[in-house]
């Protein structure tokens, strides 16, 4: 068996230096090492999409993710999209729609929604459909979340 | 929003949202302890076997175990809120594959499930009951051999496997019969569904050093995981204080224990934090589903479409323990006779034992299966007679002052106005692009479900800068609580909702609270809430009075915490003022607090002959009505629900935007029941489709692109502001909505849960 690696992280701008092991999920540095607990383990097997976070800016399963894997990449979670004081206009639009409710989901659902804005600006309904396809929510019906950011999109300059 | 004092009927923000987008709101796994250790659960192997002893020696000797509890840990007394059969841990004999055997406590996840899978039982298989049918075949093996001497709260008619039996009668039933038109006679089966809230169960249980117990877990009910642990641990409840962090979903399934008392029997043994929580793979092979059912019904009316009469006979598989089992057969029972007036009813049911997980409370609580079966056949007259389905419904709804099924009058009544806007929303809807191959359709149900049940409290005290804290125990899972029960108490006080704060559960210090369930906490914790509020505005103007001089009667609360002298605008006193000289001169805090017990009419045994009901009374009455536009795929039989219009008569809306999305996530989740959800065990009881890779929920593009809540407000006099609950409403005729226009579009009907494509097109090609 290999043992342990030292590696060195870049997650949400910060070089973080951990010692992980060599089968270790993205999922678990993040939130047993680092305690960024932004990321859900929602089922562990890359379905439900609680766990996504940007890799190298796209969006990615970080409990299919090997850590070991992730070094050469910027790695960004939801702690990474607003500052201390302010939403990003995507968390106030999803805050101001209605579209969260016991969010377990939201953390993921905001890292898809991110790269989808950052792919195309303007996405239509049935492209913003599609990205929060990705995702599952339990709660909202996925209504509210697709209302939100298409009235972000529609009331944002082109 | 900071301008709005009277924040009852608006939009507020949740309270919690910007902690939840920013990744802050912390759910049970995102605790970490000092020196925590973290849990595993060993499971049985077999869906029914003895266990004949366990070898735990070669689990305990790996590096890092810390300590495993068996049923030998704890007491050997069978608990239960209606029937009193069930234990910690399996001991004796294991009754469902996957129920936990043993529980290990370790320095990382890994190491505790290595040493699960090191520990060797020695069991002797013994032959499975899996269905209705096999349960309550003569033969059967019985799952619980002692059933007739466990302790059960109401007279439950048990026998071999069957659980619990109840009935209900109005009218002379078998005489009706001769005097309808038309009868429709059908078999209705339903599937077990799976709650698959995003947060799988846990807790997190940590142990001072007097060997009092704090206990963090995803529950419904701190005071209930308070009271059943301790139950369990057989310790006094003051040795347990009981948290609720965050809480990602529960939709029934988490207002029961799941391994609270496991994670603290834990900590007690090693004086260590445990942290317990579930794989997704666990948590759909041991918490709860929904109770699969086989609905055998039978209705009749006059050619002029008045409903005469009745008959629902209705077989729920419990699983391996009773939980709520009772009182799902008895609702279920309840609510067969559907929201209109049919004078002859006869309605029984019962529930048997099988060698699966027990099923409990889910959003509807045995109300979709009937309602699938009730409403199906509803359309089914509606069809022979060649009324109009909403027409139908229309003559025969119930209406204020009527009597439901068992007695309880109806005191307000919205279900003839969302019928009616319901029928003008459909109609001006545009009609949608043609599409090849398909066969479009609409379907309608109409229903009815309860807000209430049991009792709650709640204390409320005026701070000296003017500002409220409220603390009522509800814990919040996601649907938000919070927020509106804070929108009650501002609006009440004419206070902007920042002005009260809402206080997190503990069951040290949070007035008793049943659980959040039963569409019951706007309403019943709402009435509380409203009650304590007038207790403290009452005291705020007395003590104004005592300031200013005058009579309280003189006074009148003012927007941004003010009291002022009726008719003349200058002079006031602030909020602050008042409670500082509360606190400093004259009588002390301003306190005020209230406690419920639902006090609505109780079942009437002289009006209906009434036996093995698990409850005496329910709650406000609560109506909706839904429309759905699908299309069935003619050659795959694919079903794909294109709109939805769903109407809810919710009293008063408190909070809009959180009515929609009750009604909308309700439906979707109504959608995959309906479609796609369907929990499945193969011959030795193994549930095979433990993943959501296998199971079904629907995503995004399952989702109808358009979901329409039409928001009907009919005060009920009992409600705060006049609101109840709308928790469960939008899931209750999602599975009859859909059938219904799966029949309209293709002329065939599907009897049977989830309408999966092979089901449909066995319909299509069907000579039925």
């Amino acid at each position: 068996m290999i043992g342990s690696m030292d590696v060195m992280l870049t997650v949400n701008g910060e070089q973080r230096a951990l010692r992980i092991e060599p089968f270790e999920t993205l999922l678990s540095s993040l939130r047993d090492r680092l305690r960024l607990t932004a990321a859900k383990r929602g089922c562990n097997q890359g379905v439900c999409g609680a766990c996504s976070v940007l890799i190298g800016g796209q969006p990615a399963r970080a409990c299919l993710s090997l850590t070991a894997n992730c070094v050469d990449h910027e790695i960004t979670t939801v702690e990474g999209l607003s500052t201390p004081l302010a939403l990003s206009p995507l968390q106030t639009a999803m805050v101001r729609a209605g579209a969260i409710q016991c969010g377990f989901c939201t953390p993921g659902m905001l890292i898809t929604l991110t790269a989808l804005l950052e792919e195309r600006a303007h996405p239509t309904r049935e492209e913003i459909r599609v990205a929060v396809s990705s995702n599952i929510c339990r709660c909202t019906g996925y209504q509210k979340i697709i209302d939100a950011v298409a009235e972000m999109v529609e009331t944002s300059p082109a | 929003m900071t301008d709005i004092h009277t924040s009852v009927g608006h939009s507020v923000d949740r309270l919690d949202a910007a902690d939840k987008v920013t990744g802050e709101a912390q759910y049970v796994d995102d605790l970490y302890r000092p020196g925590m250790l973290h849990g595993a659960i060993l499971g049985s192997t077999h869906a029914h076997a003895k266990i004949r002893g366990y070898k735990l020696d070669a689990a305990l000797a790996i590096a890092g175990v810390a300590a495993i509890v068996t049923a030998d840990d704890f007491s050997t007394a069978r608990t239960g809120a209606f029937c009193k059969d069930e234990l910690p841990l399996a001991k004796g004999k294991t009754i469902y594959l996957g129920e936990p055997i043993a529980a290990i406590a370790a320095s990382d996840a890994e190491i505790a499930g290595r040493a699960a899978r090191a520990i060797e039982i020695d069991y002797e298989p013994l032959p499975a009951v899996l269905t209705i049918d096999e349960a309550l075949a003569v033969d059967a093996p019985l799952v619980h051999e002692d059933l007739v001497n466990y302790t059960k709260i109401a007279p439950s008619f048990s026998e071999r496997n069957v659980l619990w039996q109840c009935r209900l009668e109005e009218g002379k039933i078998d005489s009706a019969w001769a005097q309808c038109d038309v009868v429709v006679e059908d078999v209705f089966e339903t599937a077990a569904q799976h709650h698959m809230y995003m947060e799988p169960c846990g807790a997190l249980a940590e142990v001072d050093r007097s060997g009092r117990l704090t206990i963090w877990s995803s529950c419904q009910s701190v005071h209930l995981v308070q009271q059943r642990t301790a139950e369990w641990l057989s310790i006094p409840m003051g040795r347990i204080r009981a948290l609720a962090p965050k809480i990602g979903g529960g939709f029934g399934a988490k207002g029961g224990l799941h391994v609270q008392h496991l994670a603290a029997a834990l900590a007690l043994k090693t004086g260590r934090p445990v942290k317990m929580v579930l794989s997704r793979v666990e948590d759909f092979e041991i918490v709860r589903s929904r109770h699969p059912a086989r609905v055998v019904m039978k209705t009749g009316a006059k050619s002029d479409g008045t409903l005469l009469a009745r008959e629902a006979s209705i077989f729920l598989d419990g699983g391996a323990y009773a939980d709520e089992s009772p009182t799902v057969l008895s609702f279920a029972v309840l609510m067969a006779r559907g929201p209109y007036r049919i004078p002859h009813l006869r309605s029984r049911g019962l529930v048997v034992y099988t060698n699966k997980l027990k099923a409990g409370a889910f959003r509807g609580f045995g109300n979709p299966q009937v309602t699938f079966a009730g409403e199906s056949q509803i359309d089914r007259i509606a069809e022979k007679l060649g009324i109009h389905p909403v027409e139908l419904r229309l003559r025969n709804a119930v209406a204020a002052g009527d009597q439901w099924a068992g007695g309880q009058t109806l005191q307000a009544c919205g279900l003839r106005e969302c019928l009616t806007k319901l029928r003008d929303a459909v109609e001006a809807a545009p009609e949608l692009p043609f599409a090849p191959q398909h066969r479009r359709g609409v379907g309608y149900s109409a229903f009815a479900h309860i807000s209430g049940l049991l009792s709650t409290g709640c204390n409320i005290y005026l701070r000296s800068d003017g500002s409220v804290a409220v603390n009522t125990g509800v814990v919040d899972i996601g649907q938000g609580s919070d927020t509106v029960l804070t929108q009650i108490c501002a609006d009440a006080l004419m206070l902007t909702p920042e002005r009260v704060s809402f206080a997190s559960p503990d069951s040290d210090s949070s007035p008793w609270n049943w659980k959040t369930a039963a569409s019951r906490v706007t309403y019943m914790a709402g009435r509380v809430v409203l009650a304590a509020t007038i207790e403290v505005r009452d005291k705020i103007l007395r003590q104004a009075g005592e300031i200013m001089e005058c009579s309280a009667d003189d006074l009148e609360i003012r927007p941004g915490g003010l009291v002022g002298l009726k008719g003349v605008a200058a002079k006031t006193v602030t909020f602050a003022q008042i409670a500082s000289h509360a606190i400093a001169r004259l009588g002390g805090p301003i306190m005020g607090a209230s406690s419920l017990l639902f006090d609505g009419e109780r079942l009437d045994p002289k009006r209906a002959l009434i036996e093995g009901f698990a409850f005496g009374n329910l709650g406000a009455y609560t109506f909706g009505a839904q429309a759905v536009e699908a299309e069935v795929d003619e050659v795959t039989g694919a079903v794909r629900v294109l709109r939805v219009w769903s109407a809810h008569d919710v009293g008063r809306a408190i909070n809009p935007r959180m009515v929609e999305g009750q009604i909308q996530g309700g439906f979707v989740q109504g959608m995959g029941y309906a479609l796609t959800e369907e929990m499945q065990w193969d011959e030795s009881g193994r549930l095979t489709n433990p993943t959501l890779m296998d199971y079904k929920v629907p995503t995004a593009l399952d989702a109808p692109l358009e979901i329409h809540p039409l928001i009907i407000e009919d005060p009920e006099p009992s409600g705060p502001f006049g609101a109840k609950g709308v928790g469960e409403s939008g899931l209750i005729g999602a599975a009859a909505s859909i059938a219904n226009a799966i029949a309209n579009a293709t002329g065939k009907r599907v009897h049977q849960l989830p309408m999966t494509p092979e089901r449909v097109l066995d319909a299509l090609i069907g000579e039925d």
